[in-house]
């Protein structure tokens, strides 16, 4: 512990802790703008700058760290001066629409603004002039809002491993692009969407399909059924005040209803569909020799990455089509002949924590009906705006359930939720199988829960052992493949996820500012609503599910029968793009 | 959005392929290797196009965005072809007290082209450059190799025609 | 060169070098010429290559092979006079040479041995007497300590570098002194760091030793980007053995293995000198491993800039060395701490470095003898702009703005009047005619709102605009902003933009305002030191030359007829012939008039480029 002086008033605060950090823990907030904590600690927009006693210049807080005796100023008109000016320097370069923008609301930058009641057209003065890009599938970027805080390029770069998009040119004239000035498409972006959830500004913002959707809810001629991933009622309160980490399962179900779906139905379900072909093609490996370790499919963002990065994996990847495929493969044949309807007269919605879902729907070998699986994807900001725009008063909703029999769902499909999740319940299913069927082998696997990066655990069932990793974000991912390629570690089954600690922390997902991120961990506090959802479960393996029953009995016979293969299956293709 | 490719078609020999390929072994193990790998590689091509840059960013297992954000920000680095003459006015301090500002200008006005660009027969590209330490003679350009100083207005002239 | 290993073989190598070396020293006639010709960069440039060429071939023509040495040294200094030529032993001095004064020269001076008056350096003749270049106006008020080899020895070969006691501060330090007493007579001497901020350079070696690390660095910073400074290039062009025994001293020191030298691209012969040096050095055991069987290893590696100014800044350097944009770090951490890949590191310049074996040899009581209070030493000059001679120059410490500019550089041609000299480049200020007398060192500029910066120093006369000035550097460091941070990427440009408008004339009092608050803005907010110090081109401007500003705001007028956009071209109808010169040489058509009558200039036509006024041979013509 080292005693420092904030505002003339003594504090002990722990030895290495920046300004920032030390301001925090005596009840001060020093606002932030370019600073994410572990990936983007460059001290670059000087909005968090405070006075140091014997300093030369203002430091940037961010940074700066403590140590004995120090004393620091947080609020010193000088300070407050400097961040007003630096805040109007930064709207002298950006688009201010602020009336109609994505973020208005939402903004790092315009709340800042308003805290520090500036003079927005003070250093009027020239714009360099930026095309946006909307080549991608799953996003937007228009630079004029882009503030050069550099935290999507750490996003990329750093989380991801990625780096495709990065700061060109200097001065005045930097942007942050692509090489060449090529299009996101044209690069080997995965569409993760992690750059969109840390812009503090809407310069980087997904592409809205509601429009399309209320099109589609408006025309009397179709069906239109709906399917929330498992992770989206573990954010969707956030963007109605709840705090991070409150399950509103109940009022989400309620407020498609009233947004107008015929069926309000869950991605559980099909997440229980997924280990049912999943944890027997991995059997099926184990016992027949097939390639592993085998890898899951789950996440689009993590398969594009494999086709792009590693396709030399593209053999280990489970051919499991994702949750939300599945879904949609389910409902345009089971489902739509069921009620008797035309593929293209159901039209199959999801709504994810996920951009490169948006991706994932349009790509080859996933129109099980000659018709695409899904029709309208749309993230877990894009419902909550819905749910705004028509007026649902979404905190004063019921608690409902979901429809059958495409909403039943077990404690296992929920858990698809968090890094680990998909490994877990593919394991409860395959311990149970492998141990002759037996209903007391174990439900809880929790060396494979947290959010670490990379976990690893060995089961042994009889004389079987079995070897599993975890990853998620991809540099974590990178840095397990390259152990695998390697030789230098030895696996059967890895679950890999795009986003750090998985779907609850997906790119589709409520955006939570940095001044939350930087001291929350929101990965674990939303990974704690799905697993309570799983803990209160009666059913907690996939194979229970009677409603997953009834669809093997009625359609697909086995679990990896023909037909099974048919709609649920997938396949893979290596990808040559920029990298 | 354009993808920004050069005009002029790349033409690169697998002599200089080689040679660059030889380059990126021989530093690719070095710290912080890639500014001294893109200085060899504009030694080589001239200029760093899109192909050269995929290739050193693919040997060296980065991504190719690092080696452009490299590129970009160091003046020296072109990703555009030179022309045949490459033509630069310093615009130091001592040479812009002594009028190399109207020279610049000048020969902007007799190329038909800007700064940092290539006259379309490929003959002249014009920079202009910080000082290159020729003070006493300011103000001072060059091409190529060959300095030009005490310069007026009028003696870009007679400077271009040599080269025509 | 074989691998030296003991004092006594670095004696003996010494002792025969300086047979040859000694010529140019003492001056002792041993029938041998020495003929210096500078290559640096600014004679370079006016064809001293050719000129050696020349000489090589004439003087074997007339058979004196034997008795002509032929030497391509650094910079002079003199570069005004280039190409410039030194025959030794008389030291006479032949300046602005040219390819066909070379036979006569070759014939006369070297041969017969009478030099020929007629291509000598003016100053140098006086009736009968020759006298040598040491007692000429612009050497005599010098005294050279980083520069004592520039010019007189073959920078190419490191003998003569070792005849003139090099890699003997080395091998005292490697086999005589604890780190801690290297440390100690660096602090004693008052050496502080030349590249502009002047640090103490014994406290930055200091902090570098307490780092524990196994893997240290020490760099050397050649990336000279002030726009009109030479100093580093002179002296790695002139002396690079001087950089490389400091950095290994300095290795040593603060306990490193590895060096590297950061030097601009743009400075291709320097680079090549490098290359040769330290190949030389590696030779000779002066650099590598086990150096004079100490067991002490040093390595050193050379790093091209790429045509960044902002790399100048230490962790921006160390951010290119790394392989990147050549972005700055916040500090803390210091590079002491933590700097190149991590690891605790040092980075002094090239003209930091090249006093340091003197210091060891001479003793820090030497070196602080020289200087003020708290500058010890001397410090190189880079003297360009309006002035007699554009050169090197190197004086104590203390020295007066006056001495160096009046009786240095020979004052200002064409009889104009001094209005402001700028030291320190971007990030340095103006200094107006009231502090001429004011001694140079490091705290006094900073007193005045300049500073030393790396020794660029402009001279500016009457013709120049202060807000002119202003608005160049700030063009500059826009130019050159790598864009990181907020301050220097957006500020410095709404200056550069309000800076235009004033030029233009458009600017109001409110926005003079502005401008002066935005540079003590940045001057507080911006990242690195490039950044910070931004704004004092246009702070010392507005300090001494306020009026100025206020007569293109308020009167629209710039006095010294520099921003276009404020003249007006008139010709005087008293003084005009009605030649119609003036018309014809017009190239926007805007002079009008009949024959042998007054001409008039349409003002909404006239793009002011001066064309007329340059052309009246009755001087009718005038701009206001």
């Amino acid at each position: 512990m080292v005693n420092i002086k904030i505002n003339g008033v003594d504090y002990s605060v722990p030895d290495g802790s920046t300004i920032l950090e030390a301001a925090r823990i005596a009840g001060i907030k020093i606002p932030t703008l370019c600073y994410l904590k572990d990936i983007n600690a460059i001290g670059a927009c000087r909005i968090c700058v405070v006075e140091v006693k014997g300093a030369r210049t203002l430091v940037a807080a961010c940074v700066y760290p403590v140590n004995e005796g120090i004393e620091i100023f947080t609020n010193t008109p000088k300070v407050i001066e400097s961040r007003k000016t630096t805040l109007e320097l930064i709207v002298s370069n950006h688009k201010k629409e602020c009336l109609s923008c994505r973020r208005s609301g939402n903004c790092e930058l315009q709340a800042l603004c308003k805290e520090y009641g500036i003079d927005e057209n003070k250093f009027a003065g020239a714009n360099p002039e930026v095309e946006i890009d909307d080549s991608a599938a799953h996003m937007i970027r228009d630079n004029s809002k882009c503030i050069l805080c550099r935290r999507c390029v750490a996003a990329c770069g750093v989380t991801q491993g990625i780096g495709v998009i990065g700061a060109n040119e200097r001065g005045f004239a930097t942007q942050i692009a692509s090489p060449f000035d090529m299009t996101l498409a044209e690069t080997a972006c995965v569409s993760c969407g992690q750059c969109i959830i840390a812009c503090p500004t809407g310069a980087l913002t997904e592409k809205d399909d509601t429009d399309k959707l209320l099109e589609a809810i408006a025309d009397p001629t179709k069906t239109v059924v709906v399917q929330p991933a498992p992770a989206v009622r573990a954010s969707l309160g956030e963007a109605f005040g709840y705090p991070i980490g409150t399950n509103v399962e109940g009022k989400m179900y309620a407020a498609l209803r009233r947004l107008g779906f015929d069926k309000v139905f869950d991605t559980n379900f099909s997440a229980d569909l997924t280990i049912m072909e999943e944890a027997h093609e991995f059997l099926d490996r184990v016992q027949n020799g097939g390639v592993l370790p085998m890898i899951t499919s789950c996440s689009p963002g993590w398969v594009r990455y494999c086709e792009n990065y590693f396709p030399e994996f593209i053999p280990n990847l489970s051919t499991c089509k994702s949750p939300q495929q599945m879904f949609g493969a389910v409902v345009k044949t089971y489902y739509a002949e069921k009620i008797g309807k035309k593929p293209e007269d159901v039209i199959s919605v999801s709504v994810m924590p996920c951009t490169a879902k948006k991706f994932e729907k349009i790509r080859k070998d996933q129109s099980a009906a000659g018709v695409f699986d899904v029709d309208i994807t749309i993230t877990t900001r894009e419902l909550a705006r819905l749910i705004e725009k028509a007026g649902i008063m979404f905190c004063d909703l019921p608690d409902e359930k979901p429809d059958s029999p495409l909403g039943t769902y077990t404690g296992a499909g929920a858990i698809f939720g968090a890094t680990g999740g998909v490994m877990e319940a593919a394991l409860r299913t395959a311990v149970w199988k492998l141990s002759g069927e037996n209903n007391d082998a174990p439900i809880d696997f929790k060396e494979v829960r947290g959010v670490e990066g990379i976990k690893e655990a060995t089961y042994t069932v009889g004389d079987k052992t079995v070897k599993v990793a975890v990853a998620s974000g991809l540099a974590n991912a990178k840095a397990l493949l390259k152990k695998v390629k390697a030789g230098e570690a030895n696996y059967d089954f890895i679950e890999i996820m795009a986003c750090p600690g998985g779907c609850v922390n997906g790119g589709g997902q409520i955006i939570q500012p940095a001044s939350v991120r930087n001291f929350t961990d929101i990965r674990a506090e939303r990974a704690k609503v799905i697993y309570s959802i799983d803990a209160n479960c009666a059913l907690r393996r996939s194979h229970e599910n009677p409603d997953i029953q009834t669809l093997y009995k009625e359609y697909f016979g086995e679990p990896n029968s023909h037909k099974a293969h048919e709609v649920l299956h997938t396949s893979y293709k290596a990808a040559e793009l920029y990298r | 959005m354009a993808f920004k490719k050069s005009a002029v078609p790349f033409a690169g020999t697998p002599e200089q392929e080689k040679k660059l390929r030889a380059v990126i072994e021989e530093h690719k193990s070095d710290p912080g290797a890639l500014m001294p790998i893109l200085q060899k590689a504009q030694d080589i091509y001239g200029y760093l196009p899109i192909e050269v840059q995929t290739m050193i960013a693919d040997a060296m297992e980065i991504p190719l965005e690092k080696v452009y954000g490299v590129v970009t920000f160091y003046a020296q680095f072109s990703i555009n072809p030179k022309g045949k003459y490459k033509i630069s006015v310093c615009l130091g301090t001592a040479c812009y007290v002594k009028g190399s500002g109207d020279i610049y200008n000048k020969l902007q006005e007799k190329l038909g082209i800007g700064g940092g660009e290539i006259t379309s027969d490929g003959k002249f590209s014009l920079d202009a450059c910080r000082c290159i330490g020729a003070c006493g003679l300011a103000p001072v350009l060059t091409v190529n190799e060959d300095v030009y100083g005490r310069l007026t207005v009028d003696d870009v002239d007679k400077i271009l025609e040599k080269y025509n | 060169m074989n691998r030296i290993n003991t004092i006594d073989e670095l004696n003996a190598v010494k002792a025969k070098a300086a047979e040859v070396v000694n010529v140019r020293v003492d001056g002792k006639d041993n029938g041998v010429k020495d003929v210096l010709v500078c290559g640096g960069t600014g004679c370079t440039s006016s064809g001293s290559m050719k000129i050696i060429e020349k000489l090589e071939e004439e003087v074997k023509a007339q058979g004196l092979e034997n008795k002509v040495n032929i030497i391509k040294t650094g910079c002079f200094g003199l570069c005004a006079l280039g190409p410039i030529m030194i025959v030794y032993p008389e030291g006479t001095f032949y300046s602005k040479t040219e390819l066909d004064h070379i036979p006569e020269i070759v014939e006369s001076h070297l041969k017969n041995g009478v030099p020929v008056k007629k291509y000598l350096y003016e100053e140098t003749v006086d009736g009968d007497t020759i006298k040598s270049l040491n007692d000429t106006s612009f050497y005599a008020h010098q005294h050279r300590v980083a520069l004592r080899n520039c010019g007189l020895i073959s920078p190419e070969h490191i003998e003569e570098y070792i005849a003139r006691d090099g890699y003997q501060a080395l091998y005292k330090v490697l086999t005589s002194m604890s780190q801690d007493e290297v440390i100690d007579v660096m602090l004693k001497s008052g050496l502080r760091g030349r590249g502009g901020a002047g640090f103490p350079t014994g406290r930055k070696w200091q902090f570098a030793k307490a780092s524990v690390n196994e893997q240290k660095y020490v760099c050397c910073n050649a990336d000279e980007g002030d726009p009109g400074a030479f100093m580093d290039r002179s002296v790695l062009e002139g002396d690079p053995h001087s950089v490389i025994e400091a950095m290994a001293i300095a290795g040593y020191t603060i306990g490193a293995n590895q060096g590297y030298i950061y030097v601009r691209a743009e400075y291709p012969i320097a680079v090549e000198r490098l290359e040769i040096a330290i190949k030389q050095a590696e030779e000779a055991g002066m650099l590598g491993d086990n150096i004079f069987g100490t067991g002490f290893s040093f390595h050193l590696g050379l790093r091209l800039g790429a045509g960044a100014f902002v790399c100048g800044e230490e962790t921006a350097l160390m951010t290119s060395i790394e392989g990147n944009r050549g972005e700055p770090r916040c500090r803390p951490p210091f590079p002491a701490v933590k700097g190149l890949f991590g690891k605790p590191t040092i980075l002094n310049n090239v003209e930091t470095y090249a006093n340091v074996a003197q210091i060891i040899l001479n003793g820090p009581e030497w070196f602080a003898s020289m200087g003020t209070e708290k500058s010890k030493g001397t410090k190189v000059f880079a003297l360009g702009g309006k002035i007699h001679n554009t050169g090197l120059v190197e004086v104590p410490m203390g020295t007066t703005l006056r001495t160096v500019i009046e009786d240095i550089g020979g004052g200002i041609p064409n009889g104009k009047k001094f209005k402001a000299a700028q030291t320190g480049g971007p990030s340095g200020g103006c200094i107006p005619p009231e502090h001429l007398d004011i001694p140079i060192d490091y705290d006094n500029l900073i007193s005045i709102g300049s500073m030393m910066g790396s020794g660029g120093l402009i001279v500016m006369d009457e013709d120049n605009c202060m807000v002119d000035i202003a608005k160049f550097f700030l063009e500059f460091t826009v130019d050159e902003s790598c864009g990181k941070c907020t301050p220097c990427r957006i500020g410095t440009k709404r200056m550069y933009e309000i800076l235009t408008k004033i030029t233009e004339g458009k600017a109001t009092m409110e926005d003079l305002d502005k401008l002066e608050k935005l540079c003590y803005y940045i001057k507080d907010n911006a990242l690195c030191g490039l950044g910070q110090t931004a704004p004092n081109p246009v702070l010392s401007t507005l300090r001494y030359f306020r009026d100025e500003y206020i007569a293109h705001v308020k009167d629209k007028k710039c006095p010294a007829g520099i921003c276009k956009d404020l003249l007006a071209y008139k010709i005087d109808p008293e003084k005009c012939k009605g030649c119609s010169l003036c018309a014809k040489k017009c190239p926007v058509g805007a002079i009008s008039g009949e024959l042998k009558s007054p001409f008039t200039i349409d003002t909404n036509k006239c793009i002011k480029c001066g064309v007329c006024a340059s052309n009246c041979k009755f001087g009718a013509i005038s701009k206001s």
